[in-house]
């Protein structure tokens, strides 16, 4: 075991300290050591997208990020998109549409489809295929997220 | 989106309060902000991490293996092989969907003497952390004597073919056996009328040949558990598991313990498909608990889930059928040779019901042999052997209603499966909605749609799967407030909780989420079989229909003490408990239970009553690329008789989910392995399964025509969506560039190879 090393970072809006071995990847510190276990591990090898986390903002696969590598990023995971007692509209509207199935993958979209609508609030259907084709759901046949993903835009810009 | 009631039987026409309503799924507040428990979240006081040796060859004896440095490296706290696994003795355990011989479900789990496949689990190790088992596994030393190996199922049941077990004979229709060993390890074998006579009738008959590839479940959670062999000898074992009583079962079978001493708690799954119902890494963890003392978390990797777990197998099919100029099918003969992969016992049986399920033909013939190959032992995936079957008996299907000049729909219409229908391995249909999907696929805006633009296709395609029932047990209790606690064994893969729920509330007549329902470990329910076979809210509904009239007798009983009457002087309808000159609400009377002898607990023990059947039809339109032969789907419907629909979002969801993994089985996906047995495409970036943006939506028509077998009229919905696909689109992409695909997957170079061969 090599030497641990000390990362200092801000996960979900809070200061986070953390130590970690150099070859250890975000994604097994999140869950591991940092127990947010929301984040989910599907394949390991940045191809299915149930580990995506926002670092500074933009998505990334968490298990082709090394953890030393987030020293000074921000970092958003599925824990952080409630905010407090309420449910986000993207949330909301994946329980309504009905839009996860085993619900394995639906962190991973949740956090991308965020990325998404907070980069365009008023995505096109193609542009939201797009967008989520780096997340694989093997239950749904997207349909059904595709639309909640819709909703939740609209509903958003509605409550604008 | 569009849901088509057909009332034709005593159950259609009822009017319910819950049951075709949309409500929010129980646990759905928990999967959406990551609170959810799945197996890989299990944190245990002092727990270890397993990894496993899997053999690089095909086909190999093992000569020696030696862990001694693995067992030496710090932090290493066990190490296991074969020889750690108790003698388990020839024993067939059935599964739900599917049966195992347990001494081969053994030698699966970790290799005896032999490798049968590459990826074959040869040694496993505990440590403190993934990274350090994995720094073990490569100390380990194994010695091989490489095998000839076999990788084809035709290839592999020639005489001179590579034998992968010199214990397993051909076993024949009354249980003959084969002279010598043979890797056939099973010929299947029904008939019905006289086909020679039903084909010297027909004036038209096509025989064509087809290939499948295999081809992975792709569930995104990968195989994952933890055990704890605690110091008392009992053994607790978390897992990713369609059905936590047969993984006991099985576990205890393979581990020689008495199952009362294993606990199985089914945490939350991420996928199964048919995938997670055999065991893989719950003994092996087990063992590494049993020797270190501590607990033990095993993960597979995404190339040990392809390589080590059972995708469904690659198939050769022959189908000849016969028809009467106008359109009428007279004869059909199917040959099936489903690879089983290491071990027998593959889905060869399914594959044979179901090749000509769909159709009232009055003479028919069908053969199917269960090969065995130096691939993983194959596994159920949704409709196991059904759709690679339809596959080539819908392209058959197509090509004589289109030599015939009958409208494919039309075509299926006169020769559609009907009340009274007798498949070819016997059964006789009961009241099934065949014809009323295809006029609703016939009436629907997609086919009455026109499509145009050059090198652009329709096709149709129908499918037909069980459900098998099964056993299932519930309890419910009743709380003060009026709202009910129902424990089930059920694992919820896709929203069970709430259909099942939705039918306890339907027969107390309160609101969905009224009901709490919970999924139990193995010590805190009776008795369920597995989730698969489309059964949940089929059988285990049917259980939580039953806990709600047990709850409903025993509230008459509590009613009569506090009105002075006798028990049945007491009605309940819509809610209400009526007696002499009182009434009062569920809700009104759940609160007094306390003060007239205390709670109330329903329960129930079910029994499915065996299969009943779904059917579906799919309409696609392809545009093929004749430049590339690459096939965009531009719009898919998908119409399926659920019976009743109780939660028509989720019902939609497993017509849409399944249409779009056998669009991926057409198109894309497959194991590519190279000549010296190995998989080159174990990752899910080239084992590419369909994305977001490879679809269009996938419009759904439910149709219903009630079951007779269920109070509510339901049918399992899970697994017939994935049927039609690969055969709906060969279909679509002859009428678009009118080239006949027979071999699965379609990729590109495929397409465009018929293509320009045709020219």
């Amino acid at each position: 075991m090599g030497k641990r090393i000390h990362v200092t970072t801000t996960i979900n809006g809070e200061p986070v300290e953390f130590l970690c071995e150099a070859r250890q990847s975000l994604l097994e510190v999140l869950r591991d050591v940092l127990r947010l276990t929301g984040t989910k591990e599907g394949c390991n090898n940045g191809n299915c997208g149930a580990c995506t986390v926002l670092l500074n903002g933009l998505p990334v696969d968490s298990c082709l990020v090394l953890a030393v590598e987030a020293e000074g990023a921000t970092i958003e995971t599925v824990e952080g998109i409630a905010c407090g007692g309420h449910l986000h509209p993207l949330q909301q509207c994946f329980l309504e549409g009905a839009a996860l199935q085993c619900g394995i993958c639906t962190p991973g979209f949740l956090v991308a489809a965020k990325a998404l609508l907070d980069k365009n609030p008023n995505p096109s259907e193609r542009d939201i295929r797009f967008e989520l084709a780096g997340n694989i759901c093997r239950c749904t046949g997207y349909d059904k997220i595709v639309r909640a993903v819709q909703d939740a835009a609209q509903r958003m810009a509605a409550s604008r | 989106m569009a849901t088509i009631d057909q009332p034709r039987s005593e159950t259609a026409g009822k009017q319910y309060k819950v049951l075709g309503t949309r409500p929010i799924r129980h646990d759905g507040a928990d999967k959406v902000t990551g609170r959810a428990i799945y197996t890989n979240d299990m944190q245990l006081t002092g727990m270890l991490h397993g990894r496993i040796l899997r053999s690089p060859h095909a086909h190999a004896r093992i000569k020696s293996i030696d862990t001694s440095a693995a067992e030496a490296l710090p932090g290493v706290l066990a190490v296991c092989t074969g020889a750690d696994f108790p003698d388990v003795k020839d024993k067939i355990a059935e599964l739900g969907e599917g049966a195992v011989n347990l001494a081969h479900l053994s030698a699966n789990v970790m290799a005896h003497d032999k490798v049968l496949y590459k990826g074959h689990a040869v040694a496993a190790v505990a440590a403190k952390s993934p990274h350090i088992a994995e720094e073990a596994l490569k100390l380990i030393r194994v010695e091989y004597e490489v095998l000839p190996h076999v990788l084809w199922v035709l290839d592999a049941m020639k005489d001179d073919a590579p034998l992968l077990h010199d214990n397993v004979y051909t076993e024949e229709l009354g249980g003959k056996q084969s002279d010598k060993p043979s890797n056939i390890a099973k010929h299947l074998h029904f008939e019905q009328g006289n086909v020679e006579e039903g084909f010297a009738q027909a004036d038209i008959v096509i025989e064509r040949e087809f290939k499948t590839a295999t081809v992975h479940q792709g569930y995104i959670e990968p195989h994952v558990s933890v055990a704890l062999w605690n110091q008392d000898n009992r053994l607790t074992i978390w897992t990713a598991t369609q059905g936590s009583f047969t993984a006991r079962q099985q576990t205890a079978e393979v581990l020689q313990i008495p199952v009362s001493n294993v606990t199985v708690v089914p945490c939350e799954i991420g996928g199964g498909f048919g995938g997670k119902i055999s065991i893989y890494l719950e003994p092996v963890a087990a063992i590494l608990s049993r020797k270190s003392g501590r607990p033990v978390k095993i993960v597979m990797s995404r190339a040990e889930v392809f390589e080590g777990t059972g995708p469904t197998p690659a198939t050769f099919i022959r189908v000849k059928l016969g028809a009467t100029r106008d359109g009428k099918l007279v004869a059909a003969q199917a040959y099936l040779a489903y690879e089983a992969g290491g071990f027998p016992g593959g889905v060869i049986g399914p594959g044979c019901m179901c090749v000509f399920s769909c159709y009232d033909i009055p003479n028919a013939v069908v053969d199917g042999y269960d090969v065995c190959v130096n691939k993983p032992k194959t596994q159920a995936y949704r409709a196991p052997g059904a759709t690679q079957a339809a596959f080539a008996c819908e392209t058959v299907i197509d090509e004589i209603a289109e030599k015939l000049g009958i409208d494919p729909i039309e075509f299926r219409l006169k020769n559609a499966a009907k009340e009274g229908t007798r498949r070819v391995d016997g059964p006789v249909y009961p009241r099934v909605g065949f014809i009323e999907t295809l006029e609703a696929a016939r009436n629907s805006d997609h086919y009455q749609s026109e499509l145009t633009g050059p090198y652009r296709g329709r096709g149709v395609a129908s499918g037909f799967w069980f459900n098998v029932g099964l056993k299932s047990a519930a309890s419910a209790s009743v709380n003060p407030d009026g709202t009910v606690t129902l424990v089930e064994g059920s694992t919820d893969i896709g929203g069970t909780r709430t259909t099942v729920a939705m039918q306890l509330a339907e027969t107390l007549g309160i609101a969905a989420e009224d009901v709490i329902p919970r999924v139990e470990d193995t010590d805190g329910v009776g008795y369920t079989d597995v989730t698969g076979g489309s059964r949940v809210t089929y059988a285990t509904g049917l259980a939580a229909y039953h806990c709600g009239l047990d709850i409903i007798a025993q509230m008459k009983e509590r009613a009569a003490i506090l009105w002075d009457c006798e028990p049945d002087q007491v009605e309940f309808a819509d809610g209400t408990f009526t007696g002499p000159g009182q009434s009062a609400t569920f809700k009104e009377l759940a609160r007094r239970l306390l003060e007239t002898g205390g709670g109330i607990v329903g329960r129930a023990s079910v029994d499915g009553g065996g299969a009943t059947n779904g059917f579906g039809t799919h309409i696609v339109d392809v545009e093929v690329d004749p430049e590339t032969g690459k096939v965009t789907i531009l719009r898919y419907t998908a119409v399926q008789d659920a019976g009743k629909a109780v939660h028509p979002s989720y019902v939609e969801g497993q017509m849409q989910g399944g249409a779009v993994q056998g669009i991926g089985w057409a198109l894309n996906e497959e194991y590519y392995y190279d000549a010296d047995g190995r998989m080159r495409n174990a990752s899910m970036l080239d084992y590419r399964m369909p994305t977001a943006y490879d679809l269009p939506n996938i419009e759904t028509i439910i149709v219903e025509v009630p079951n007779p077998k269920h109070p509510y009229g339901v049918r399992g919905v899970g697994e017939t969506p994935i049927v039609p696909p690969p055969a709906a689109i060969a279909n679509a992409i002859y009428r678009a560039v009118g080239v006949r695909m027979r071999e699965l997957p379609m990729q590109p170079h495929k397409v465009w190879k018929a293509i320009n061969s045709q020219e």
